[in-house]
């Protein structure tokens, strides 16, 4: 079946007959689901639900697969064929986002069958990827190879994707349903802006548990999610995950979509809500589901370490530019001699995000030459390569730079993310990818981004939020006004630990002084930051009322 | 998706757009009754025609040719008056091939 | 309309009952609220008694009279308004109903066998339906990955073998 072979030390869930099975039956399901729909025997109220459940929207121009990466981990035979698959079915590219997943923009139908067999080839699928039910679980993209990290979040994530995966009473939702898991201390994965999000720990005996964190959220209502728990042991996970969904399933609001996140429902019950999940979790047969220590184990097993050499840390070459790259782009690792390498996919002026076939697999091989064949998706868009040999690094850079991918600019102004927009998505109001490319065209020149510093510009192209506005330190969100794209600007948002929803600035922008504006918040920043300062250090510290006055005084 | 019932009638000229089931590119409709790959081939409907028109392109969504059939106000060319249509006459702004 | 069980289509002997219509003779449905106002009448009857729960209707609501039923016909009032899963899976696990549970609505084929993991018995299907369709649909995925109130069999890890048939 499994006709690639994979790098033998990547740890990424290996499937066994039993998942290829299952994979093969669902495919087979999907398949008579295409074919009744295009006989008519589904009607396309019918259908579309069964096809947002195999990852498959309707958008402006054509449908568009999103293919599930599970909480953002591929090995390199992964990559090379999600390659293959832009090559032989899309326009030869792809386009990775904030939900550690992969979009194929220009789908057919027809073909849909056969990109998933395809798929399952390399043991993925685009299951649950959309639709009212619980989606891909996200998680930190340096785990395993993070100093900070306490819990292994993999393990858990992998877990919840198989539990979540077909859910017999989960399926249909009130809303889509998502999930966010981190194992280190510093939030990475923006836990508290998830449908449910998970912190990963360990109490004075090293044992497992989870601090869960329900109701958060973007969208057209940001909200900063509820603490329910500070402590679920680990063998009680999934019954507490079961008791949340129950809540949710059947309290959650099913007549106004906008309503109908679990969000709305965690915000307007307050404590209740907590304490209707605690009684349903203390009232479940909980020896029905009771995760083994067994089970974690043998999971635990698919993310053992790869076989790190013992090498002591060392200095890196003195190439001025290679340095620049490495100091944008390196992560301190918690093995000696090691690194993680962020890959920046976006170029000064390019999508953000997108990734030709070539660089698909030119990654992939990069990967297998120096990160034991691992590849992670960032939710900001970009790719790491987790474990690199701090003596490898110099090469690794020079084959990133051959392919276009040696952009030293994570974490800088031009390290933006951005939804599709109206260039590719239905639901928009504006544009979102051109601001993008403005704004990394306008500060092309890297020594000042350094000089910038650290700052977040996230542009989503409507309301739903899927470019993460509200936590960006500058929050672009595309509005019609009257026919015309306008943009309004929100300052101050944090994703991280210190979760904050940004504040909304003043009145929008056009299309053509948007960016303009975005080059005088940064010049305000710049005069009034004390040393060491950020640009949300700034914003927090003075407030919106400098920037307000260089954004809106008269001229 | 886009398959809300246009809520005003109409007041310009108005062509149908939808997206092919199959493949799901977007086609136009107009008054010759054919669904075309391009715009320029279909002929407005009249405002005063625009929802009889609606009634015969969302025939060819029960025969499961296309799928979110909407109406489309028009100037000459015929060109969509709203940006977001045009969008969809001239494919993304953005490049829509790998490099 | 038939009732699909077991894969296969037989006639419903059940008769739904409007609140303020008489009762009559054979197995009849009726709304949570009438089963409230008479119950003490209702149980008197000589024929077997269901209810018809909306799908807001927590299952605790109904608890109290249980063990008077022999059906619980719950709704889908759109394929993808999902509430029956969860009373469905309530009604077994948390008050161990052992009648027939019924669900009627816009059912898709497609949700036949999640249906049957949360614990349902028959369906109402249209005149017309082809239970091969809804068979098909049923049999075709046969691993699941948790817990649920159908019969299975366990494999290794959270994996188990769907025995649905
Ligand atoms: C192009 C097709 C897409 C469509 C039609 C779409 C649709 C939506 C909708 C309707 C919502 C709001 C849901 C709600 O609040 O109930 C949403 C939220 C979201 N989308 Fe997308 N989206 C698309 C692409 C993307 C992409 C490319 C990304 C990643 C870059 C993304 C990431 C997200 C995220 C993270 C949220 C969650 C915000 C929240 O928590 O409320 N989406 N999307
Ligand atoms: S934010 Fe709006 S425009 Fe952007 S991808 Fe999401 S739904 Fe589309």
């Amino acid at each position: 079946m499994n006709a690639l072979t994979y790098p033998p030390h990547a740890r990424t869930y290996r499937y066994d007959e039993i998942d290829r099975e299952f994979l093969q039956e669902r495919i087979a399901e999907f398949r008579g689901q295409v074919e009744r729909r295009l006989k008519g025997e589904l009607t396309e109220d019918e259908f579309k639900p069964l096809r947002l459940m195999n990852g498959l929207y309707l958008q402006l121009h054509a449908y568009m697969l999103r293919i599930a990466i599970p909480y953002g981990l591929l090995n390199s035979a992964q990559l090379r064929q999600l390659g293959r698959i832009a090559r032989r079915w899309d326009r030869g590219f792809g386009h990775f986002t904030t939900r550690q997943n992969i979009q194929f923009n220009w789908t057919r139908l027809e073909d849909v069958p056969a990109m998933l067999e395809a798929l399952a080839e390399v043991d993925m699928h685009a299951i649950q990827t959309s639709g009212n039910c619980i989606r891909n679980t996200t998680t930190d993209e340096y785990a395993g190879a993070s100093p900070d990290e306490v819990v292994d979040p993999r393990v858990y994530a992998e877990i919840l994707r198989q539990w979540s995966t077909l859910h017999p009473e989960f399926t249909w939702l009130p809303r889509k349903f998502k999930i966010a898991i981190t194992g280190s201390p510093h939030d990475r994965v923006a836990a508290q802006v998830h449908d449910v999000g998970v912190l990963a720990k360990r109490n004075a005996r090293g044992e497992v548990g989870f601090e869960v964190y329900a109701g958060g959220g973007l969208g057209r209502t940001p909200i900063i999610a509820r603490k329910l728990r500070d402590w679920v042991p680990e063998a009680e996970f999934l019954a507490y995950m079961e008791a949340v969904l129950r809540v949710y399933n059947a309290l959650g609001q099913r007549d106004n979509i906008y309503k109908a996140r679990i969000k709305i429902l965690v915000r307007d019950l307050g404590a209740e809500f907590t304490q209707m999940v605690e009684r349903e979790y203390e009232r479940m047969p909980r020896d029905k589901y009771r995760l083994d220590p067994e089970i974690v184990a043998a999971i635990g097993a698919h993310f053992a370490p790869p076989p790190f050499a013992a090498l002591q840390d060392q200095p890196l070459p003195e190439d001025r530019e290679f340095r620049a790259w490495a100091a944008a782009s390196i992560r301190a690792h918690k093995q000696p001699g090691y690194a993680s390498v962020t890959i920046s996919l976006k170029p000064i002026g390019g999508i953000p995000g997108d990734a030709s076939a070539d660089q698909m697999e030119a990654v992939a091989d990069l990967a297998e030459r120096h990160s034991f064949g691992e590849i992670r998706v960032t939710h900001v868009q970009n790719l790491v390569l987790p474990h690199v040999r701090q003596e490898d690094l110099f090469t690794l850079w020079q084959g990133l730079r051959a392919a276009g991918l040696a952009t030293p600019n994570i974490g800088l102004i031009s390290d933006i993310i951005a939804c599709p927009g109206m260039d590719y998505c239905a639901l928009a109001t504006a544009r979102s990818i051109p601001i993008a490319q403005q704004i990394s065209e306008r500060f092309a020149d890297l020594d000042r981004q350094h000089a910038i510093g650290e700052c977040f510009i996230n542009i989503s192209g409507c309301i739903n939020a899927c470019g993460h506005h509200h936590v960006a330190h500058i929050g672009i969100l595309g509005v019609d006004k009257r026919g015309e794209e306008v943009y309004q600007i929100t300052l101050g948002g944090s994703a991280t630990n210190d979760a904050s929803i940004g504040e909304l600035i003043g009145p929008a922008f056009s299309y053509d002084t948007i960016v303009d504006a975005v080059e005088t918040l940064i010049a305000t920043y710049v005069a009034h930051r004390t040393a060491g300062e950020r640009f949300i250090d700034t914003y927090r510290r003075l407030g919106a009322a400098p920037f307000k006055e260089a954004l809106y005084a008269p001229a | 998706m886009s398959t809300k019932a246009k809520a005003r009638p109409a007041t310009a000229p108005v062509v149908f757009t939808a997206n092919r089931l199959r493949d799901g590119r977007v086609v136009w409709f107009g008054a010759e009754g054919i669904w075309q790959d391009r715009i320029a081939a279909v002929t407005p409907f009249a405002p005063e025609a625009a929802e009889t028109g609606l009634a015969e392109a969302q025939q060819a969504e029960r025969q499961q040719q296309v799928v979110g059939v909407y109406a489309v106000e028009v100037g000459p060319g015929p060109t969509p008056l709203k940006f977001r249509e045009r969008l969809r006459v001239s494919g993304p702004s953005v490049a829509a091939e790998a490099a | 309309m038939p009732l699909l069980e077991d894969g296969r289509l037989r006639p419903d002997d059940w008769t739904s009952i409007e609140d303020e219509a008489p009762l009559p003779e054979g197995p009849a449905i009726v709304s949570l609220a009438r089963l409230r106002a008479e119950a003490d009448a209702l149980a008197g009857r000589n024929a077997p008694l269901g209810v018809a729960l909306s799908p807001e209707t927590q299952p605790e609501e109904v608890a109290p009279f249980l063990d008077r039923l022999a059906l619980v016909a719950v709704c889908l009032p759109k394929s993808k308004d999902g509430r029956a899963f969860t009373q469905i899976r309530a009604l077994r696990e948390h008050h161990g109903f052992t009648g027939e549970i019924r669900a009627t609505g816009h059912v898709l084929p497609d949700q036949y066998a999640m249906l049957l993991r949360c614990g349902v018995t028959t369906v109402e299907v249209p005149e017309s339906t082809d239970p091969a369709t809804w068979t098909r649909s049923r049999d075709t995925i046969r691993i699941a990955y948790q817990a649920a109130q159908s019969a299975d069999r366990p494999l290794s890890l959270l994996r188990r073998k769907l025995e649905l048939a």
